[in-house]
């Protein structure tokens, strides 16, 4: 098993206070941010696009809500679209599904997690956010699983401190991180893949 | 290491038993699942596996293989029959509006809805049809590969919990009358007005390995293709565009793109958000 040379995606979940937060960490991160960023924020079903635009117009990537089939690009960041779980396939391109919510969610971070760790073992960054349940944590085992990188919000500096709190639980957090550090880390992480990494798989 | 090592071994594995499965499925029953995406068919097997606590997914194959009846268990564990009248309203809306006043120039209108699941979709265009004066000289067709499905299709009948919803989004979508003027309530069920199918023709057709049956002036064929991958999305919209004649349309899902596939260029767009195309008269 390799350490990655060069990440290849991040995928971030969050829920309530998630908003804020994404605006946060997104309008902070470097210009010529390197990865291709993939989010699931739990959302009402009736949610028309909102967020995707509001990001967009404060950020230099492209935020869009994720279509199907899709191909995965950098400089985009993909949100998934109320009601849908979001997938990553092995082309390295999205998917959605209309199947069963898990754990009350549809989008579900599981989903997306494990789908995206398959795809990009350890080239993956994985990011738990602000949010009021456990959604995620079992994505945050499998990317950890597979090499790659897995990030918490420190639950001190979070809306609400369940979601990362739960992911931490796991035992599979790599670091734990204030809000506003995770930009700049995930900056470094863009140049230098080892900047974070202690372990030696 | 020793443990990620023995994890991606374990992921190879079940990706061949994946491939093994579909097989074994197309090669005894006929649907081909070989290209759905992979990511949304793989959760779907695991969960299987796991609910039926069997070690391992070739152990599932063998039930497909040798168990009487467990081949529509997993049918019904690979398909998404979630629908609803008037699903997306403005959709409708701009049916009604942009393309409705163009179909009205044709003497005779055929219509497909591909995957048309329990019909909801296809009764919600029927209905809208009337209203714009267009169902008398309409002819419909509504398949779907699955049989299940089709049978609630033909009945017209649905839940009376339902009616609600129905309601709300048969307003939101421009409808002129009163949705109540649709259906009579009987005990815990919606009855849809019967006549709404005279022009309906529901049958089977599997869009991976059936072929063009009619030329079509309209395709309906929304949340579908999201469950395909590349190569069978641009097998499927060649179908389609097969199917309509020039100047014909096209309606996908909210989320599904024409933009991905290879037939983009024999469309123009009608409605970049709504996702409504036309065929081109004129194909470079
Ligand atoms: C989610 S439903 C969509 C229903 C409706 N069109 C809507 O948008 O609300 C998807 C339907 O596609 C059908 N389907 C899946 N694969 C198919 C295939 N290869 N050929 C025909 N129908 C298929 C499924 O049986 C299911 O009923």
């Amino acid at each position: 098993m390799k350490t990655c040379n060069k990440y290849k995606a991040l995928v971030i979940g969050t829920s309530a206070g998630g908003l804020k937060a994404l605006k946060t960490l997104i309008t902070a991160l470097p210009s010529g941010f390197c990865l291709p960023i993939i989010i699931v924020q739990h959302l009402n079903p009736q949610s028309d696009g909102f967020m995707a635009h509001y990001l967009n117009q404060l950020s230099h990537m492209n935020v869009k809500e994720a279509d199907s089939g899709e191909p995965i690009r950098s400089n985009h960041v993909y949100i998934a679209p109320a009601n849908y779980h979001l997938l990553v396939e092995k082309d390295e391109t999205l998917s959605l599904t209309v199947s069963e919510k898990v754990s009350y969610a549809r989008p579900s971070i599981d989903i997306l997690f494990e789908s995206a760790a398959e795809v990009y073992m350890q080239c993956l960054i994985g990011i738990i956010l602000t949010g009021a349940n456990d959604d995620g944590s079992n994505g945050i085992k499998k990317i950890h699983s597979l090499g790659g990188l897995t990030i918490a919000q420190h639950p001190e500096s979070a809306e609400v401190p369940i979601m990362p709190q739960a992911a931490i639980n796991t035992g599979k957090v790599e670091m734990i991180l204030h809000l506003e550090e995770i930009p700049k880390m995930l900056g470094e992480l863009c140049n230098n893949p080892q900047s974070g990494k202690h372990k030696s798989i | 290491m020793e443990t990620t090592n023995n994890l991606l071994k374990e992921i190879q594995t079940q990706d061949i038993e994946i491939d093994l499965l579909l097989e074994a499925v197309f090669k005894r029953y006929g649907y081909d699942f070989r290209d759905y995406n992979r990511a949304h068919i793989k959760r779907r097997i695991t969960h299987r596996k796991q609910s039926l606590g069997l070690n391992s997914i070739s152990e599932l194959q063998h039930k497909i293989l040798h168990e009487q009846g467990f081949i529509e268990v997993l049918l019904r564990d690979l398909s998404i029959n979630v629908t609803e009248m008037y699903r997306d309203p403005s959709f409708y809306n701009v049916m009604r509006k942009e393309v409705f006043p163009l179909l009205k120039t044709y003497p005779f209108i055929k219509i497909w809805h591909a995957g048309c699941a329990t019909g909801e979709e296809v009764y919600s265009f029927a209905i809208m049809l009337k209203e714009e004066g267009l169902y008398a000289r309409s002819q419909i067709y509504a398949t779907d590969f699955n049989p299940v499905v089709l049978e609630t299709a033909r009945k017209g009948i649905y839940p009376i919990a339902k009616i609600k919803e129905f309601t709300y989004n048969y307003q939101q979508s421009g409808g002129t009358h009163s949705f109540s003027d649709y259906y009579i309530a009987k005990y815990d069920s919606a009855i849809l007005d019967q006549n709404l199918k005279q022009n309906i023709v529901f049958a089977e057709h599997n869009l991976v390995t059936d072929s063009v049956f009619a030329e079509v002036h309209l395709i309906i064929c929304r949340n579908v293709l999201i469950y395909f991958n590349k190569e069978l999305q641009n097998k499927v919209v060649g179908l389609f565009s097969e199917s309509l004649v020039k100047g014909g349309f096209l309606g996908l899902g909210s989320k599904e793109n024409l933009m991905f596939t290879e037939v983009f260029d024999h469309f123009e767009i009608v409605d970049p958000k709504e996702k409504i195309y036309k065929k081109k008269v004129q194909l470079a």
